[in-house]
């Protein structure tokens, strides 16, 4: 997993609430058997409509989504946060996320920030006004900044610990190898293997 | 303080405790298959991660293999897509794997222990709810998600808290007709489809010891219907006997070394568990599903209940959605239900033991008209002694047909499917909405009821039989 120390970037408002994770990645996307690819998928329903903020030449080339409340919502897949990754966002933005969408993106070192809603609202009419507009998602100072605005966000030291240092699940555990190591040297020899006989 | 066997197993796989942290466990074998896997060779290799422990891992094609013309390419391009993508990965990082054709190959909780690679007081992890069932050895084994797939395949351990533990005793003799399905169906019916989240169940009491393996697993293979992410049982003599001789059983010295310590498997005298549940034996009867839950079933010889009888708002609720999605009326005797599909198969009842009990029944007999019976066997393996036996031709001749080795009907991802409405009465382990196909009704049923079923076109059992020449018409559904 890629660190997250700060990040800089163009912002897409996304005014809607409560946008499920089947409007994120539609189900039949879910066939698919790898990790990528997903970029096409994102939002796919509303990207039909030419008017949508994301087909918008000006917002090609974001990174933040600014998004509204509840965000993330319905079925667990993981597979919302690899389309927003996929397609280039490194952070979003939101006053509230369904937990298991925080708990996936986290996982995964897309950085979901939570702001209060006065303060996201300022955000999105920055940058619906101003589609140049750069909003910085500072991990190390736990600070969302953009022209005029200066906000702190909370994040549990654990989680922000692992974005910080590029650490998934896997990479923690591999850090204890020595644990693992010791463990399989012990193992009696009976134990099954798998090896064709 | 005593320890149960769930603690006992767990304790000896812990590879690191912290305060604060889950444990991480070791895992003995992993199990994988082409549905769950794709996304995790995938982070493997974006990360650039080998498989860590290649001789503890194996995969096997199930799912979506199709169960006729399995020499020709496979016609669903999902279905295919996801057979090849296994068979590429398996090949890349050196898995070794079961393709369809194989004579191992078949669905992967009969695979393991028929190979003998399911062995007492192992861990045993698929991304798959019902490896479950392996725990019938004295496994602690249970399902995982895809992201956990990929943690076993880069570390051989999962960070995992450490449920509580459930008894379920069950005493005395069974009676005669009543078997492992009904058993487990009844155990479901009383604690509910969550009554055991958050536990490791164990299966104890007389009438356990006296089954078989294959009875025992499909016990544990629906403990995740009861809510439970594992059942175990553990080992005896039963076990031991079972294991021996098996391709990855050990021999000599290593055999006398593992069965020493298989033996020391067994909730001490003085353990606690921290729930307990006694089923008494001697009264249960053949038991069949009505519902849209496996927890939403019955005795045979009893009536589609009436959802005002319950007096929890949500169960009344669900049984009367179920009522609907089932087309059944309350007070109709469970024994006029016409079927039109009878399915014999799955990872709960597609063992050879399962596939002999549906013949001795169907044997001489006829399907009935309008009835169409498959049988399924759980393994490629198991197919063979069956055709080695003779059963297939049994089988053929009451009218049924015979297939080959994989998931096939019990979740129709390959062309096994029920068409909307259609009925079956299957050996499987859920009966959830469209779980055998859009629209399709399923009844959870043993492979003695499925076969009785078969032949008379309703929901029956084996003692209907007896005078089937006067069997009664059913008043129809
Ligand atoms: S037979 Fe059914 S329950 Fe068993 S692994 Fe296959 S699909 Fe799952």
């Amino acid at each position: 997993m890629e660190a997250f120390t700060t990040h800089t970037g163009r912002a897409v408002p996304l005014r809607r609430s409560n946008v499920d994770t089947d409007q994120i990645i539609p189900a039949h996307w879910l066939k698919k058997v790898t990790r990528d690819g997903f970029e096409d998928g994102l939002f796919e329903a509303w990207r039909k409509d030419s008017s949508f903020i994301l087909n918008q030449p000006e917002r090609a080339g974001a990174t933040v989504l600014v998004a509204g409340p509840d965000f993330g919502t319905g079925s667990s897949r993981e597979h919302a946060v690899w389309a927003l990754q996929n397609y280039g966002f490194k952070a979003v933005i939101s006053s509230r996320f369904a937990d298991i969408f925080r708990g996936n993106s986290l996982k995964n070192g897309l950085l979901t920030v939570v702001l209060e809603q006065k303060i996201v609202d300022a955000l999105q009419e920055l940058t619906e006004k101003d589609p140049q507009a750069e909003i910085t998602v500072d991990l190390e100072a736990r600070e969302v900044r953009a022209e005029g605005i200066t906000a702190a966000f909370e994040l549990d030291e654990n989680a922000r610990w692992r974005l910080l240092n590029g650490l998934d699940d896997i990479s923690i555990t591999l850090q204890n190898e020595g644990d693992i190591a010791e463990y399989e040297a012990k193992r009696p020899s009976y134990k099954p293997k798998t090896l064709q006989v | 303080m005593g320890r149960t066997l769930a603690e006992k197993v767990w304790d000896d796989h812990v590879v690191r405790r912290a305060e604060g942290e889950p444990d991480l466990l070791f895992i003995d074998l992993h199990l994988l298959h082409e549905v769950t896997s794709p996304q995790a060779f995938d982070g493997l290799r974006q990360a650039g991660r080998p498989v860590r422990r290649l001789d503890l891992t194996i995969a096997t094609e199930d799912h979506n293999t199709p169960t006729l013309d399995i020499d020709k390419p496979i016609a669903d391009p999902v279905s295919r897509a996801q057979l090849e993508t296994l068979r590429k990965n398996c090949a890349e990082f050196g898995v070794r794997l079961h393709s369809l054709g194989d004579v191992e190959q078949g669905v992967v909780h009969v695979v393991g222990p028929q190979l003998g690679l399911t062995q007492p007081g192992t861990t045993v992890v698929c991304g798959d709810s019902h490896t479950s069932t392996h725990g019938a050895f004295g496994a602690l084994a249970f399902g995982i998600g895809t992201s956990q797939v990929e943690h076993v395949l880069a570390t051989q351990t999962l960070p995992l808290a450490r449920p509580k533990t459930m008894a379920i005793t069950i005493d005395g003799e069974l009676p005669e007709g009543v078997t492992a399905k009904d058993l487990i169906l009844a155990i479901i019916a009383k604690i509910g489809t969550g009554g055991g989240q958050g536990y490791i169940l164990e299966y104890r009491g007389s009438a356990i010891e006296k089954l078989s393996m294959e009875a025992r697993m499909t016990i544990c293979n629906m403990s995740i219907e009861a809510g439970a992410r594992a059942g175990m049982i553990a080992p005896d003599e039963t076990t031991f006997e079972y294991l021996k001789g098996r391709a990855h059983a050990p021999e000599g010295e290593e055999w006398d070394a593992a069965v020493a310590y298989w033996k020391t498997l067994k909730t001490d005298e003085d353990a606690v568990f921290d729930a307990e549940v006694v089923i008494d034996g001697p009264s249960l009867a053949p038991f069949v599903t009505w519902g849209t839950n496996p927890g939403q079933g019955a005795p045979l010889s009893a009536s589609v209940p009436d959802p005002a009888s319950y007096e929890d708002a949500s169960e009344r609720m669900a049984a009367e959605k179920a009522l609907e999605y089932m087309g059944l009326t309350a007070g109709q005797p469970l024994r006029d239900i016409k079927v039109d599909t009878v399915f014999v198969g799955s990872c709960t009842n597609g063992r050879i033991e399962d596939l002999r009990a549906a013949a001795a029944i169907v044997g001489g007999r006829k399907v009935a008209d309008g009835v169409r019976m498959l049988v399924v066997p759980g393994s490629a393996r198991v197919g063979l002694q069956a055709v080695s036996e003779g059963l297939d031709v049994v089988f053929k001749e009451a009218g049924a047909e015979w297939r080959h080795a994989g998931c096939s009907m019990c979740l129709g991802m390959n062309p096994d499917q029920l068409a909307p409405g259609e009925r079956s009465a299957s050996t499987s382990n859920r009966n959830f909405e469209g779980r055998q196909g859009k629209g399709g009704r399923t009844h959870l049923v043993s492979p003695q009821v499925a076969a009785a079923t078969a032949v008379l076109g309703h929901l029956a059992s084996p003692a209907d039989l007896v005078d089937s020449s006067a069997a009664r018409t059913p008043a129809g559904v």
